[in-house]
């Protein structure tokens, strides 16, 4: 566990400044800054539309922000040439929401494409080094299958593996319990606990699961409508004094506190007013 | 309303132009990791290019085949029908020959192909980017187009002409067999009688011409594989669309192949 009072901390992995998204015309971030430091499991929250999933394809370098800069690894992502954006992608992991596994490979071929890919190494090495990283999420024998033949906890699993496979410094998590049981669910944040721990990685976890994110992080941040409304550890989140953020925790929208014939009116819009204005 | 109308207008003609910029950079990246790819250490994998050969080519051979025979059958029949008329049924050759070699077997060769390669790669595309496949390929450092559209892309432009050869050769066996069932042409008298008639620039132009369909019906797939926006009802129209464009593309770039080539 990061101590975030400890005066010595460790570098930061992760830099975000000033970092705008529109889509459209719409504003979907309003100037975010997070900085995330090495070997800590920074989770991201948030309702739909916070912005939180548009927030990791920025990080994850697959989209351009409007404005703003990210750093990872002391490297600003979208002033790179291509060639170091490759090379700084080497260096990253991610573990998508549906697994994004690809269905016309077995389990060890997917696990082995990135070294397959980035390495020169012997074909029996590599399927060594994929029973390793299958054996670390316990899907020990499951090389040979197709994708199509696990379930969904072990599909998300698989990924894992994949994205650990070339020992990547950050490894992001997209919606890891979505879609999963509560058992299962909580496996796999055992699972995000010990690479964090075994494997000394930094971990970002965008979620909207409560339970898992006081479970697995160090620290939390909050998006609301594409701001930053907290940044901190799962205790000061807890005790925070705001009203917006406790109603968040406590699942309790803003919605829920209109009365009915103000929600009514929300729904009616312009037509109830012209049609009273006519009566 | 004519504002309207010149408003929409000019957003059909925006979007067409940015699809058409879309085919060319598609192309031209594709260019780039075909012949630069390997130099920079990221080749092209010749398994994934004799994997789709395999699907685009070996397993379109029967269907391609039998279609190809009933159009040589088929020309045969009218051509002899029609002449019959005149009295010069025995020149049915020229016709079958010209026809065959020349438009009918590279353009049911590339419609056939855009039905099954064409929508199937778009299909493909398209689920691959609803479930992230696509994304995942960029984090891992991997270029999606060297990955997925170069041996696509190759495949079609080698097997669309293999096909498209074989094409010739059955549709005007069939012809011949009809001929010879007819007339009482012998098989010999009438392949004899084709070859003396058709010369190189006969056969250069139908194999070119399907190596251009070859291209179409690739390029046509995986951009709207990768256009594809929502879930399994965006596969569905992209997939539609992919086939309807590849194979108005083909006919109006065969009209148009013929007519510069018949200058």
């Amino acid at each position: 566990m990061i101590d975030t009072n400890n005066e010595a901390k460790p570098p930061t992995v992760i830099e975000v400044r000033d970092l705008v998204t529109h889509y459209g015309t719409r504003q979907i971030l309003n100037g975010i800054d997070v900085d995330i430091v090495q070997g800590e499991i920074m989770v991201i929250m948030g309702g739909s539309g916070s912005g939180k999933s548009t927030f990791l394809r920025h990080l994850m370098a697959l989209q351009r922000p409007t404005s703003g800069v990210i750093k990872i690894l002391n490297e600003d992502v979208w002033a790179l040439p291509q060639k170091g954006l490759f090379n700084l992608r080497k260096r990253l992991g991610v573990a998508f929401q549906g697994g994004a596994l690809f269905s016309s490979m077995t389990v060890g071929e997917n696990i082995m494409l990135p070294l397959y890919e980035h390495t020169k190494l012997d074909r029996m090495t590599m399927e060594i080094m994929a029973r390793m990283k299958l054996e670390v999420v316990d899907l020990a024998g499951f090389e040979e299958l197709m994708p199509s033949e696990l379930s969904g906890g072990m599909i998300k699993r698989a990924a894992v593996a994949r994205a650990i496979i070339m020992d990547p410094r950050i490894l992001f998590f997209d919606e890891p319990s979505a879609g999963l049981d509560p058992v299962v669910s909580s496996q796999l944040d055992d699972l995000i606990l010990r690479l964090r721990d075994a494997m000394g990685m930094t971990i970002c976890v965008v979620t909207h699961e409560l339970e898992s994110a006081f479970k697995i992080a160090d620290r939390i941040t909050v998006l609301d409508k594409g701001d930053v409304l907290f940044i901190g550890t799962v205790a000061e989140l807890k005790n925070h004094p705001s009203e917006r953020i406790q109603n968040l925790l406590n699942r309790r929208s803003e919605e829920a506190e209109i009365n009915a014939d103000e929600y009514l009116r929300r729904l009616m819009g312009d037509k109830q007013e012209s049609e009273g204005m006519a009566r | 309303m004519v504002v309207r109308f010149f408003d929409r207008l000019g957003r059909i003609s925006v979007a067409a132009t940015e699809e058409l910029g879309r085919y060319g950079v598609l192309l031209m990246e594709s260019g780039f990791w075909l012949f630069m790819g390997a130099r920079i250490g990221q080749p092209v994998r010749v398994g994934a290019l004799f994997a789709e050969m395999m699907e685009i080519g070996v397993r379109a051979i029967g269907i391609v085949g039998i279609m190809a025979a009933a159009i040589g059958a088929m020309l045969a029949i009218q051509g002899i029908y029609s002449l019959k008329i005149f009295g010069a049924e025995g020149h049915v050759v020229f016709g079958v020959a010209f026809s065959m070699v020349r438009e009918f077997a590279p353009l049911i060769t590339g419609i056939l192909v855009a039905g099954r390669s064409g929508s199937a790669l778009s299909a493909r595309l398209g689920t691959m980017k609803i479930n992230q496949e696509i994304d995942a390929l960029e984090v891992m450092g991997i270029n999606p187009v060297r990955f997925l559209v170069v041996p696509s892309l190759l495949a079609s432009l080698i097997m669309v002409p293999v096909l498209t050869f074989m094409s010739m050769v059955l549709g005007l066996w069939a012809a011949g067999m009809y001929v010879n069932v007819a007339l009482g042409m012998s098989l010999a008298a009438f392949f004899d009688q084709t070859i003396s008639i058709l010369s190189v620039q006969d056969l250069t132009h139908g194999l070119l011409k399907s190596a251009i369909f070859g291209i179409l019906i690739a390029l046509i797939g995986v951009i709207n594989g990768f256009l594809v926006k929502g879930g399994a009802e965006g596969v569905g129209k992209a997939t539609t669309r992919a086939v309807v464009q590849c194979i108005s593309a083909i006919v109006v770039t065969d009209m148009l192949f013929a007519l510069v080539a018949t200058l």
